[in-house]
């Protein structure tokens, strides 16, 4: 292979990297809100997202978004909506089960109720994956548009012999993602919301004593941070085909994203995502495809074992 | 054994000391608490030979092929559960990567046999060994990490191996059938015997529980699960036994990977390095009750055939039920009983829930608060209020002294022969220049102090003067930036706390953690393994150090019962049982009644009797001015002032520290 060759093969699996790497950031970002703010571990996050996938599956075929927005416009759309409907199911899912390891009923459990949402959340991810299974089937779906299908290209360059195409359909899903990462990060920052919720993962007791309703702002935590990893996962459904188990290997992906961004940033959190993305993308140039995947694995041990605190993140005070 | 006792101790005579309490007849008693152990013992391995006979007995007269096979994998999974329990269980490391050994363990076996036509019955012990190699390969690295960290990074293993297994073309092995010498190659028409070997494999991997759950290793390993620091403070080193629990463990989770692909016949990747795999193993520990040789037995004799059953009838209309089936058991259990089936039960039948429940919670959580603020100023709720109380405190302190109140003259003279003597006592501890920072705040600066041999050195301080930190940098916490550390001239700076408890620098806690199922003697005992070759030792020394305390009485009680008075008695005897030179007290009068003080306070005094120096660190100097030889006084992570209490209290720079500047300008102008 010829030197324009690898340097085309090297640029081609960069913007691979950026595109998809951007919509890992968002699926990080949900999880931060979630883990790095919250402090709450949730296994079943990649099965939230699952759930987000299927749900703009079949908001764009079944249920006629296709019809309404049109092939082009309705893949994005179904993808938005993914948004609120899993919410909903993170608010239920809180209400009737996580409550009890978190917030205020995580103070009087071992490691602050590490364990039991750990343990709680892994049981939850099981059902759900497997009520996937009845539900939408083993076989892999993905929702086709013809953006899918579509590319700029960029080049020629250096005298026709490199070129660089764009996936137009990525490109506007990395573009939606953006969007709805920086009107998270405002929301957190800027509202009386954010600041509540800032509050109460800070210090739940006195947050209480602030007259902050502690067990409300966990619960609209965990539906703001699994409905926006749902809308990282519909906007990754039109290229990526999926089934029901697919959460597992993205709960990876967004832990590593996320603890490599440092906990408790959103913007740590979205560019970790985007840097797993990129190793995801770029390992491809030197691994066979099907290692892609312990690639990130690996990655994440790395990450976790010999820095902890994040690639942005400061030493943590410890004992 | 009073020799062997005071051979083994480092310092003879602390030895001698401890020997001396431990008289003839304490010993009788303790031979009878030895023999009720042996009791239990007994009765637990009855218990097991009962079980695993009955379960024989009934898989003789099972013909039917479908249960048989059920038969044989409920065992299998019990392993796989007792597995998991031996490292996460009693260590309280949640593993979510156990099919990491289980897949190499069945990989190998299958691959063995079809490359190189090894029979399983060497492949399977192989397999065993692949499993405790590939523990002590994944535990080196991943043991630095803890808590959620530790359980995500277990589940990248099996995951990672997952893609490479598939990756080298092993997407589905079948094991090759052997027609001329099946038996050779455990390949059997007799579905039966598959279980009565998947039983011997059970009944192995019950005996090693129970000789780990009974020995000093499990006991190490409880000791790490309630509180990592603290054990490892007592002289435990931590890495060492976690170590061993996840070879052990590997070893046990390869064996019964092995021994599954000869039973299913086909290996995929998925089918033994899985998410399912790791959860099964998970959950019917969980379920069935964690840190107990019965919890994963009974969790895989409920779940497995359920899940299995419902699979085999409605598997083809729900498919996926069986992850359904563990997925509801473990929600219910964290929501039910979070112990597990067998807790819940026993505890149910001895009727100690109640009783037992709100004793251990309640008091630590007040105490984190306090714990939490005296790590970081910031986090101190109300500066104000608390430094007012602090005034409160000195003042009556300073009055007192002043007063002659507490001091008679007679032990004024005695203490100033003490002082006298003190002086010419050895250096025990010498602190040269040691500072921390974390971030931008110095919480140690440059602190300079020595303790002498058979001296009572207060350290305090008010919130955030760095008290705390400077005990975790004197026992190896925490490193320090700079400075040093000698125990009798030797240095220690940076060692592991392990390391330092042998060297003799004991240590309790400001939040006591105690086992809350074990008895009062079992707690005291895993101070004593540092200083111990063997258990009876061990029980001896724990023996002669509650006896020093007075808590002889309460040996035999469940630790979760004690009053707050009792639970800092048995810390201190905890940390006595390692027969320290130099004793490190964290607030131990902290939530005391003033009686309780009292007593502790007595005690603490006859400490440099014993041949023990001790350094105690206090919020208020309040009941302190009796105790101590001397005083530091801490402020902002530096020495303020040291000297003898009287000098200490009356010096204008430690009230303006405790009290504020305007308070004493305001009380110049009263004057």
């Amino acid at each position: 292979m010829d030197a324009p060759q690898l340097i085309e093969n090297f640029l081609q699996s960069l913007t691979a990297g950026v595109l998809t790497g951007t919509i890992y950031g968002l699926l990080c970002v949900g999880l931060t809100l979630i883990f790095g703010v919250m402090r709450v571990i949730n296994f079943a996050q990649g099965d939230f997202m699952m759930l987000g996938m299927y749900f703009a599956f079949y908001c764009f075929g079944a249920i006629g978004g296709q019809i309404v927005f049109g092939d082009v416009v309705g893949p994005f759309v179904a993808a938005l909506l993914a948004g609120p409907a899993v919410f909903i199911a993170g608010l239920v899912a809180h209400k009737a089960l996580i409550a009890a390891v978190t917030g205020t009923g995580a103070a009087a459990l071992e490691a602050e109720g590490h364990y039991a949402q750990l343990i709680l959340t892994l049981g939850l991810s099981l059902v759900l994956q497997n009520a996937g299974l009845f539900a939408f089937g083993s076989a892999p779906v993905s929702i086709s548009t013809p953006l899918s299908y579509s590319a700029w290209e960029v080049g020629p360059l250096y005298g026709d012999r490199i070129s660089v195409f764009v996936n137009q359909g990525q490109t506007i899903s990395a573009l939606l993602a953006i969007g709805v990462a920086v009107a998270l990060g405002l929301l957190l920052g800027h509202t009386r919301l954010g600041r509540s919720l800032r509050a109460a993962a800070d210090n739940p007791r006195a947050a209480i004593y602030m007259g902050i309703d502690v067990e409300r702002a966990y619960r609209l935590a965990f539906g703001f941070g699994v409905g926006i990893t749902a809308i990282g996962g519909g906007l990754l459904a039109s290229s990526y085909p999926f089934q029901p188990y697919v959460g597992l290997e993205y709960v990876i992906v967004m832990y590593a994203g996320v603890v490599l961004g440092g906990l408790g940033s959103v913007r740590g959190a979205f560019f970790g995502g985007l840097t797993i993305g990129l190793v995801q993308q770029l390992s491809a140039l030197i691994l066979p495809t099907q290692l892609q995947n312990t690639a990130i694995f690996v990655a994440f041990l790395a990450i976790i074992l010999l820095r902890p605190q994040g690639l942005f993140g400061t030493a943590a005070r410890r004992a | 054994m009073n020799a062997k006792v005071s051979t083994k101790g480092a310092s003879g005579k602390v030895a001698k000391n401890v020997s001396d309490t431990f008289s003839a007849q304490r010993r009788v008693s303790f031979g009878v608490l030895g023999r009720k152990r042996c009791l239990t013992h007994f009765s637990h391995r009855w218990w097991i030979l009962a079980f695993i006979a009955l379960y024989g007995v009934i898989a003789l007269f099972v013909t039917n092929s479908y249960q048989q096979l059920i038969m044989t994998v409920v065992p299998v999974w019990a392993v796989m559960g007792l597995s998991w329990n031996l490292l996460s269980g009693y260590s309280g490391l949640i593993s979510f990567g156990h099919a990491a050994f289980f897949g190499i363990g069945a990989y190998f076996v299958v691959l063995a046999l079809i490359e190189f036509d090894l029979t399983p019955w060497i492949g399977i012990p192989i397999a065993g060994v692949l499993g405790a190699i590939a523990g002590l390969v994944i535990g080196i690295p991943t043991f630095r990490l803890r808590g959620h960290y530790f359980a995500l990074a277990m589940l990248a293993y099996p995951l990672a191996l997952l893609y490479v297994f598939e990756w080298l073309g092993y997407q589905e092995v079948a094991v090759p059938m052997k027609r001329e010498a099946p038996a050779a190659y455990m390949q059997f028409a007799d579905q039966r015997v598959y279980v009565f070997l998947a039983l011997a494999m059970l009944l192995a991997a019950m005996i090693v529980t129970r000789l780990v759950e009974r020995s000093r290793f499990g006991r190490s390993l409880l000791a790490i699960k309630q509180d990592e620091t603290a054990a490892e403070a007592s002289g435990i080193d931590t890495l060492r036994w976690k170590l061993k629990a996840i070879t052990l463990s590997g070893a046990m989770a390869g064996v019964v990977g092995g021994f599954y692909a000869v039973v299913l016949l086909i290996v995929t990747p998925p089918a033994v390095f899985g998410m399912l795999v790791s959860a099964q193993a998970l959950v019917v520990a969980m379920f069935g009750g964690v840190g107990t040789v019965w919890g994963p037995v009974i969790g895989a004799a409920t779940l497995v055939p359920l899940a299995d059953m419902l699979h085999a009838e409605l598997g083809h209309i729900v498919p996926g039920i069986q992850g359904v089936i563990y997925g509801l058991a473990i929600i219910a259990v964290v929501r039910l009983a979070p112990e597990g089936v067998f807790w819940r039960v026993r505890d149910l039948l001895a009727g100690t829930m109640a009783e037992r429940k709100p004793a251990a919670p309640a008091a630590p959580t007040r105490r984190n608060a306090a714990a939490s603020a005296e790590h970081d100023t910031s986090a101190a709720p109300h500066p104000s209020s608390s430094a007012r109380r602090e005034a409160a405190h000195l003042s009556d302190a300073v009055e007192a002294v002043a007063a002659e109140d507490l001091p008679a003259r007679g032990a004024e003279l005695d203490r100033r022969r003490r002082a006298e003597r003190l002086t010419n006592a050895p250096v025990v501890l010498e602190v040269r220049g040691l500072t921390k920072a974390f971030g931008g705040l110095h919480a140690v600066k440059d602190v300079s102090l020595d303790v002498r041999e058979g001296e009572i050195l207060g350290i305090i301080g008010p919130n955030g003067a760095g008290k705390t930190t400077l005990f975790n940098l004197l026992n190896g916490f925490t490193a320090p930036d700079a400075g040093r550390v000698r125990l009798y001239g030797e240095d220690v700076t940076g060692a592991r706390p392990n390391r330092i408890c042998r060297r003799g620098i004991g240590r309790t806690f400001q939040v006591v953690k105690p086992f809350a199922r074990m008895t009062v003697a079992e707690n005291v005992v895993v101070g004593a393994y540092v200083r111990a070759a063997t258990d009876d030792d061990a029980a001896a020394l724990a023996h002669a150090a509650l006896e020093t305390v007075g808590l002889a009485a309460a040996a035999d009680r469940v630790a979760g019962r004690l009053t707050n008075r009792e639970l800092r008695l048995m810390e201190l005897a905890r940390a006595l049982a390692s027969q320290p030179k130099l004793l490190l007290l964290d607030e131990i009068l902290a939530g005391l009644s003033h009686d309780e003080v009292r007593e502790l306070i007595d005690l603490i005094a006859r400490l440099p009797d014993l041949g023990i120096t001790a350094v105690i660190i206090e919020h208020t100097m309040h009941a302190m001015v009796r105790l101590v030889d001397r005083f530091v006084v801490l402020d902002h992570g530096a020495v303020l002032a040291s000297g003898d209490p009287d000098t200490v209290t009356r010096d204008p720079a430690v009230i303006e520290a405790y009290l504020g500047r305007k308070w004493l300008e305001g009380h110049a102008r009263d004057r």
